[in-house]
């Protein structure tokens, strides 16, 4: 089937059409010059185009938690929010630690065709940071796993840690790290400072996230192998990072689009949907960090999608499971809060959320330039529309959606997965022939 | 006054000064030969305890029981965690039996916030403590105490030096009485080791010091807090000899005190830790006195929250006519 989406801007800049046929970018022409010819038409109306975006961060659940969020209900959402790639992360139940469970994740994603999942391994069996999972058995397998993350826990263990990225650079792997040094976390509920002090919760404090990733960037520079940092939270972080990338350590970090936009004054509500590890900062934290992403040190915007059921958050905050969506409503918050602002163009926006997190990721099909021959893997987004997010309009399975009330800038109109669309006019797009 | 106490900071100095003075007549009820009001009759207070709290609990069920309200006594053990009923469908079951007052102890910061604003209840919540967060009508059984023995028992605390010893980290009574006596216009001090202070401390609206001694000749109150034994196996202090020591109200350290100063403490006691037995039984104490007020206190409150808005009518909010309990 070939398609021509009329009057897009490619990264924002001048109005062209694009031709798509057999899932690849076959023309790119002024725009009103490309002739219909038979494929269906979709109007850009001088919306942005992008690369499909890539999430190196999502939670879907399945297998073990079906009531939170599934492979099928999460990629919904993952194409809503413009994604054409997410990366499905390890604590599941069982955990992706072996070659069966990261295959089987592997082939749900292909079964569900919304867009291509790429599953994370569990960096030690179990997540329980003592035993090397068979990372090389989950490379090898047909979903040829290079990202490996206990995310969730922390590979505190130096010596463990080490031995993880020492043996990873066989398959070109990385080791994607969720920085918390669990002694100085214990009972934490929230970011350590003027809030946890007022509203009596125990403290998560800055320098449990900055010590691991300190830590960890030596590691990786004595070993000369690939450290990836999950969900930086604080401006200390940033600064680690950004010594770190000066000295040549070969590092990359995300950054999620809940620490890009809400601070820990949130939690004075008690409402367990702003409870998340790492936790909401303060607001210096998120001007370091849109700083951070803006000059490169911070790679990438990941979502850390985390679906959750209502029962696990309708409850006192310190029973309540850490976590927030965040697919459907990440690039209108980077909208709002980066480009908007001026801190980001839409090349800048591209090279965040969709070619450096496929790099990072090794994804040869996502990422790629908008150019004659390359995969169609595109979005079509309308920078200008504002909605205010309602949780129960979502995709996804779970209602914990941090920005629920809140106005967002920008919207999704379309998403192309290898020549095909699964999103139309904002709305998905039945996709019975995959 | 709001719908609901869940914090110190929910009261401004009207609203303090109105709870104080209403609990000052209210007072008077218990040198009564019958010591009961119709107040609230018809009226349902609930005391909902999710943590042990034999004199809290008691202390509400005898400030309801004479204001002659219908009190039920919900000792929930355990909370979500532990797989008994979710804190949801315990408010909503309380909901259908028709609560008109919550009155919530409980083991994690912010419950009663949830209660109060999640839709689950319709009636006023009272805050019995929360986790390490707020003791409410403990601050203001607090006030009442210092202001009858330090301010003639009228008006406001302007220029009281009061002195709070021990561990403000984990103490939901110290969070409530800096809020509180703020509002009331004294000057507080923060005494502790400083593994014991949370960080963020040096925002809160009073003085923080890492040293006892300095601080008690010009104390007028010097309220100990409770500190627990097994605070020192998580590294807060390496003994409890040597937090005693340092810490301890001991008669020594009485001996500083101006002869007007007097001596509080929340209890339960560590007799021999934070405070000598010389000083919790000597003339200075207060002690015992602070569980009477909280009696008188708890009223106020339930009195107000409950019955206040019928009485405020065409008035400055002070209780009048027939609703008037004296």
């Amino acid at each position: 089937m070939s398609f021509v989406l009329r009057n897009v801007r490619p990264l924002g800049g001048a109005e062209v059409d694009i031709r798509i046929s057999a899932g690849r970018i076959s023309a790119i022409e002024l725009s009103g010059t490309i002739a219909t010819d038979g494929a269906i038409e979709v109007l850009g109306a001088g919306m942005v185009l992008l690369p499909g975006l890539v999430d190196l961060h999502t939670h879907l659940r399945e297998p073990g938690r079906e009531d939170a969020e599934t492979v099928e209900t999460g990629t919904r959402a993952a194409a809503l929010g413009g994604f054409t790639a997410v990366h499905a992360m390890a604590n599941t139940d069982p955990v992706a630690d072996t070659a069966g469970v990261v295959e089987q994740v592997w082939r749900l994603g292909r079964a569900s065709g919304w867009c291509d999942v790429r599953p994370v391994g569990a960096v030690t069996l179990g997540l329980a940071g003592s035993q090397l999972a068979e990372l090389g058995a989950m490379a090898d397998s047909p979903a040829a796993v290079r990202v490996f993350s206990d995310d969730g826990k922390c590979v505190w263990d130096a010596v463990i840690m080490r031995r993880a990225l020492e043996y990873v650079k066989a398959f070109d792997g990385v080791i994607a790290q969720h920085a918390q040094e669990p002694r100085l976390t214990e009972g934490a509920q929230m970011n350590e400072g003027a809030m946890s002090a007022l509203l009596g919760l125990t403290g998560w404090p800055a320098v449990a996230e900055e010590a691991i990733i300190a830590r960890d960037v030596l590691l990786t520079e004595h070993v000369r192998s690939r450290l990836h940092v999950c969900h930086v939270s604080t401006a200390g972080s940033v600064e680690i990072i950004r010594w770190a990338k000066s000295r040549g350590i070969d590092v990359t970090a995300e950054v999620t689009p809940h620490h890009l936009l809400l601070t820990d004054d949130l939690v004075a509500t008690y409402d367990p949907r702003y409870k998340v590890n790492p936790p909401l900062r303060t607001a210096a934290d998120v001007e370091a960090l849109r700083d951070g992403l803006a000059d490169g040190t911070i790679d990438a915007v990941a979502t850390d999608h985390a679906p959750h059921p209502i029962e696990d958050k309708d409850c006192e905050w310190a029973d309540a499971s850490p976590g927030m969506l965040g697919l459907e409503d990440a690039l209108a918050v980077v909208n709002t809060t980066m480009v908007e602002s001026g801190r980001l163009d839409w090349a800048g926006v591209a090279a965040r959320m969709s070619v450096a997190p496929a790099g990072i990721g090794r994804l040869s099909e996502h990422g790629r330039p908008i150019a004659v021959g390359e995969p169609a893997n595109l979005v079509i987004f309308d920078p200008s529309a504002s909605y205010v997010v309602d949780p129960n309009a979502g995709a996804s399975r779970s209602r914990n959606n941090p920005y629920a009330g809140r106005e967002l800038t920008g919207r999704v109109r379309a998403t192309f997965l290898h020549g095909d669309p699964t999103v139309l006019d904002g709305e998905l797009v039945a996709r019975s022939n995959v | 006054m709001k719908r609901h106490l869940l914090s110190a900071a929910d009261l401004d100095l009207p609203d303090a000064l109105l709870i104080l003075d209403t609990a000052a007549e209210l007072a008077a009820v218990a040198d009564r030969p019958v010591k009961k009001l119709p107040t609230l009759r018809g009226r349902t207070v609930v005391n909902l305890f999710f943590e042990d709290s034999t004199r809290t609990r008691i202390s509400f069920e005898a400030a309801a029981k004479r204001l002659s309200a219908d009190v039920i006594n919900f000792a929930a053990k355990g909370s979500s965690v532990s797989k008994g009923e979710s804190l949801k469908d315990t408010a909503l079951t309380l909901e259908a039996m028709g609560a008109d007052a919550v009155v919530i102890r409980h083991s994690a910061s912010g419950a009663p916030h949830r209660l109060a604003t999640s839709g689950w209840i319709r009636g006023s919540v009272v805050n019995a403590g929360d986790g390490t967060h707020e003791h409410p009508t403990q601050a203001l059984l607090d006030a009442f105490t210092m202001r009858r023995h330090l301010a003639g028992g009228v008006g406001d605390l302007a220029g009281l030096d009061v002195v709070i010893v021990g561990d403000v980290l984990h103490s939901r009574v110290a969070r409530s009485n800096v809020l509180l006596l703020r509002t009331l216009g004294a000057k507080v001090t923060l005494i502790a080791p400083p593994t014991l202070l949370p960080v963020g401390v040096e925002l809160w609206p009073c003085s923080v010091s890492y040293d006892l001694d300095s601080s008690l000749p010009t104390a007028d109150v010097v309220m100990m807090l409770r500190v627990q034994r097994e605070r020192m196996s998580a590294a807060y202090f390496p003994s409890a000899r040597e937090y005693s020591r340092r810490y301890g109200l001991d008669v020594n350290r009485m001996k500083l005190l101006q002869p007007h100063t007097i001596v509080m403490h929340p209890g339960p006691m560590n007799r021999g830790m934070e405070i000598a037995a010389e000083v919790a039984d000597s003339p200075r104490s207060v002690i015992v006195e602070q569980v009477t007020n909280g009696v008188s206190v708890r009223m106020a409150v339930l009195y107000l929250l409950l019955g206040g808005s019928e009485l405020s009518d065409g008035s400055n909010g002070v209780p009048v006519s027939e609703g008037r309990p004296l």
